[in-house]
């Protein structure tokens, strides 16, 4: 029973009281406090199955906008009574048929034999970059990466949809915490470029980027530095299909090819840096309107630090 | 001779992670409890972060560690000052006594 | 110097398990996002201690990120979500 069983074993169970609280808590503000610390543990998770890029991306999301989105959402006038009723029993066998599926398709899948691992590091040369993950998400597998973005371009435009109030919101402004912004936004800033660059050769890539992005914004608009948002601008609209919009020009030579997103080797790297940079600008913007665009304006009883 | 100091040096982050947890745990109002976080929050991870630093391949890597002990001072201190002012003026009370209204 | 990170990485998360009893019990609102805010600090700690337990550098990225991004749900409570001194189910 060495020190790494334990920490997996306490890992384990502490996941699993936090979804368990998350989905059943009576208590709902319980329930979003629980899930943040779902997503800290998840991150935890992901490092010790070696999987520092996942982690990068859990931390970043996890910590910076669905937390902040969650409570915000938690303060609004419409969040009515905070106790959920019995229904939300309903989740429990709702979550176990998902569960015994997963673990139904886990079962059927061949023993991990490596030879994945053998493949990519084979093509690796040939892919333009040296991190075997980007080179599977922007190369190799490029159209699945394709289609997960405009997934979450569909789900902004979903929530764009939905935005009601026709006047923007902007919070009171927070002297000291805008203080603080001021310092931290900058570091956001180069972190995100410092991830988009570093996903090339280690663990980062535009996702991650994007969500430390995204984060900076959800701040500056909980601080009253930066509005919500009504209708986008022209500026932003464009922002936001700049990385498609990138990802299917490059696509677009290989259309008439068999083999959709082939990238000529002689310019994989320099064209995955430009898919990439799209991409961090766009989903960007993408996961900060979906916190921006349902920004409240401040109610009474709002805190005005 | 550095594998000593970086071994104390965890060692002594770790025991103030353990105070900020007992303070958490045992303090009686959101203030005091505020306080022992906070010194978790500084030295606890501002010893470890010193203590990996000494163990680093290379100043990149060290300089990368020291990055991480401001930011989080920053984080904690102005959250820390961000909860304090609101409990004050939704009239928390101090030391579990009554609640007052006047801030 | 691995095996005593594994070590102190494993301590804190004891820390941590005794924390997750104030974020579900908690006297008050602020009590559980505080000890949620230690989680995040703690993380980093682990994070950093992880990178070099099991010697993969690119866990102190990790570490950084989560770092620089912890305050925002500090902030997002603060200003956003709590209303009552309490609790905020009233």
């Amino acid at each position: 029973m060495n020190a790494d069983l334990v920490f997996d074993l306490v890992l384990g169970a502490g996941l699993l009281w936090s979804a368990a609280g998350a989905l059943l808590g009576r208590d709902r503000y319980g329930a979003v406090i629980l899930f943040i610390v779902f997503g800290l543990l998840m991150t935890l998770a992901w490092v010790r199955l070696a999987a520092p890029d996942i982690a990068l991306a859990e931390a970043a999301i996890g910590a910076g906008l669905t937390g902040a989105l969650l409570l915000d959402a938690l303060g609004g006038d419409s969040a009515g009574t905070a106790q959920r009723g019995a229904s939300r029993w309903l989740l429990l066998p709702l979550a176990g048929a998902i569960a015994i599926l997963l673990a139904g398709a886990l079962r059927g899948l061949p023993a991990p034999s490596g030879e994945l691992r053998e493949a990519v590091s084979a093509a690796l040369a040939h892919s333009g970059v040296s991190h075997p993950v980007t080179a599977v998400l922007l190369n190799f597998r490029g159209y699945d990466t394709l289609l997960e973005v405009s997934v979450l371009l569909a789900a902004l435009l979903g929530v764009l949809g939905a935005a009601r109030d026709a006047r923007p919101a902007r919070l009171s402004a927070a002297p000291l915490l805008q203080a603080a912004t001021r310092v931290l936004v900058p570091f956001m800033l180069l972190t995100a470029g410092y991830l988009l660059w570093a996903g090339a050769h280690r663990p980062g890539g535009a996702f991650q980027a994007a969500a430390v992005l995204a984060a900076g914004a959800v701040l500056l608009a909980l601080v009253g530095m930066l509005g919500g948002w009504t209708r986008p601008a022209l500026r932003t609209r464009l922002a936001i299909a700049a990385g498609p919009a990138v990802f299917l020009l490059v696509a677009a030579p290989s259309f008439e090819r068999t083999l959709l997103l082939q990238l000529p080797p002689q310019h994989a790297g320099r064209l995955i840096l430009l898919i990439e940079a799209a991409l961090t600008l766009s989903l960007g913007f993408i996961l900060a309107g979906l916190f921006l665009a349902l920004l409240r304006g401040d109610t009474a009883g709002d805190g005005q630090a | 001779m550095l594998d000593v100091a970086s071994a104390t040096l965890m060692l002594l982050g770790a025991g103030f992670f353990l105070a900020g947890t007992v303070g958490l745990l045992r303090f009686p109002d959101i203030y005091s409890r505020l306080h022992a976080l906070t010194k978790a929050d500084n030295l606890g991870v501002g010893c470890i972060a010193v203590a990996l630093a000494l163990q680093a391949d290379g100043l990149a890597a060290g300089l990368k560690l020291l990055l991480v002990w401001p930011l989080v001072l920053l984080a904690s201190a102005t959250v820390s000052y961000a909860i304090a002012e609101r409990a004050r003026a939704l009239g928390v009370p101090l030391d579990g006594g009554a609640p007052d209204d006047a801030p | 110097m691995s095996e005593l990170a594994a070590a102190v990485a494993l301590f804190l998360l004891l820390n941590l398990a005794a924390a997750l009893v104030v974020v579900a019990r908690g006297p008050g609102a602020a009590d559980r996002m505080l000890a949620a805010l230690l989680f995040g600090t703690t993380g980093v700690a682990m994070l950093m201690l992880s990178a070099l337990a099991l010697a993969q550098p690119p866990i102190v990225d990790v570490a950084l990120v989560l770092a620089l991004l912890a305050a925002i749900a500090g902030i997002a409570f603060v200003r956003r979500s709590w209303r009552t001194p309490e609790r905020t189910d009233a």
